[in-house]
């Protein structure tokens, strides 16, 4: 049998990280699965970080997130560019597949896979993403200068993501099924005032339109079940989240929204040797430096754990 | 070799005119994935010699972003015999770039 690791660590934003930098530095030569594209977790496509304690000036996410990965770097953390496409965690080893089905064996795993835009669910979604189509205001808002854009949702970050486009867009509609916002009162208000946003109220998004890209979207009223076109060249969608953890929801429990359970303030999953941390878990906080904080609890659950197991088993099977 | 500032003027000559596999990165100041993004692009450009790194400052080049489909930021676009043959969004690691360039090179 091929090495069996003491931690395998699935993500690589600041749980996943912090979890293998902790690791690291307790010896335990974490294997980090970075994921193929996404490497870097949420923040790698943020701007300005500027609530992350002991950077007084703010920093960039991606910056941020390089440090962090140095910085498990620095201290003996292997780190693999590739996602970790299947997984055996009910064993006493653990087995962790790459994306050209190696495997990796371990006595522990850290789950820190985070959670991703949700999608709309729409066929044409994903063939005119990066056409028009956009979960990033700060990132495509400018190529929609002068130009009609629509957000989609009605919480906080579909707020703030509208009123950041309207310094662009020639309008900005913000399309939410229901007839008032969830948002906060001050961003709320924020957005009541500006005479670039509009509301269309009680609608949800039928269809997206465009060959190339994105020439309008069908609006179907929640009420009446009227369809309707809204002219807009961008579309951004502020729906929430989903935690990632498609990978693993037939082996560690997780609730109805999908979140891995933890028992009670430790990171431990319903499976031993299985830890949770960071986005995935996390269905109030969701901040960077919770996500860290969580990651380093996983690490040192898992360090207690693996000493149990040798305490237990004092002539252990070889690893 | 080293990673070369195309325009409007040259994207013709330079990326869809060329003999071998170009990859675009297309950039703008206010776009922090973009700053990841330059370095890796940098070595990879070291990395690959048979392959062509350019980039294109999408702000001082809107059309030729617009008439490439470019709304999104960043945008790798990898171009062989003058056509688009993938095109990706958003940040990405370096591993999983070469591993992009491994395939269609």
């Amino acid at each position: 049998m091929s090495t069996v690791h003491d931690v395998i660590i699935i993500g690589s934003g600041p749980a996943g990280y912090t979890a293998a930098i902790y690791a690291a530095r307790a010896n335990l030569k974490p294997v980090v699965f970075e994921g193929s594209f996404e490497g870097g977790g949420a923040l790698m496509n943020t701007t300005e970080v500027e609530n992350y304690p002991g950077f007084a000036e703010g920093i960039m996410g991606p910056e941020l997130m390089d440090q962090m990965r140095k910085q498990a770097e620095r201290f003996g953390a292997e780190l693999i560019t590739d996602d970790a496409t299947a997984v055996d965690l009910t064993g006493e080893v653990k087995i962790v597949k790459d994306s050209y089905d190696k495997e990796y064996h371990a006595k522990t795993v850290i789950l820190a896979m985070g959670s991703g835009y949700r999608k709309l669910g729409l066929p044409d979604e994903e063939r005119l993403s990066g056409r028009g189509v956009s979960w990033c205001a700060t990132c495509d808002g400018a190529f929609f200068r002068d130009k009609p854009i629509a957000v989609i949702g009605g919480g906080d970050s579909a707020v703030e993501e509208a009123t950041f486009l309207s310094r662009f867009g020639s309008k900005v509609v913000i399309v939410h099924r229901r007839d008032e916002l969830r948002a906060s009162k001050i961003m709320q208000d924020r957005a009541m005032r500006d005479p670039k946003i509009e509301f269309a109220w009680n609608s949800v998004v039928e269809r997206i339109n465009g060959a190339n890209s994105v020439e309008s979207i069908t609006l179907k009223d929640t009420h009446t079940g009227e369809l309707r076109d809204l002219d807009v060249k961008g579309v951004f969608i502020a729906i929430g989240h989903d935690p990632r953890s498609a990978l693993v929801k037939d082996q560690v429990h997780t609730d109805a929204e999908g979140y891995v359970l933890v028992d009670g303030r430790s990171t431990a999953t319903n499976v031993p040797g299985v830890f949770a941390c960071g986005d995935l878990v996390d269905h109030t906080y969701r901040q960077a430096i919770t996500a860290a904080g969580s990651g380093c609890s996983a690490a040192l659950d898992a360090e207690r754990y693996l000493q149990a197991l040798e305490d237990a088993v004092p002539m252990a099977v070889s690893a | 070799m080293a990673v070369t500032d195309v325009t409007e003027k040259t994207f013709v000559d330079e990326v869809l005119m060329a003999g071998q596999l170009v990859v675009v990165d297309y950039w703008a100041d206010w776009c922090s994935p973009c700053k990841q993004i330059a370095p890796i692009i940098d070595e990879l450009s070291r990395e690959f010699v048979d392959v062509k790194f350019v980039k294109v400052d999408t702000n001082t080049n809107p059309n030729l972003a617009a008439e490439q489909g470019v709304l999104s930021l960043p945008t790798l676009q990898f171009i062989q015999g003058g056509r688009v043959v993938k095109s990706l969004t958003g940040g990405k690691t370096k591993g999983a770039l070469k591993k992009v360039i491994d395939e269609l090179r």
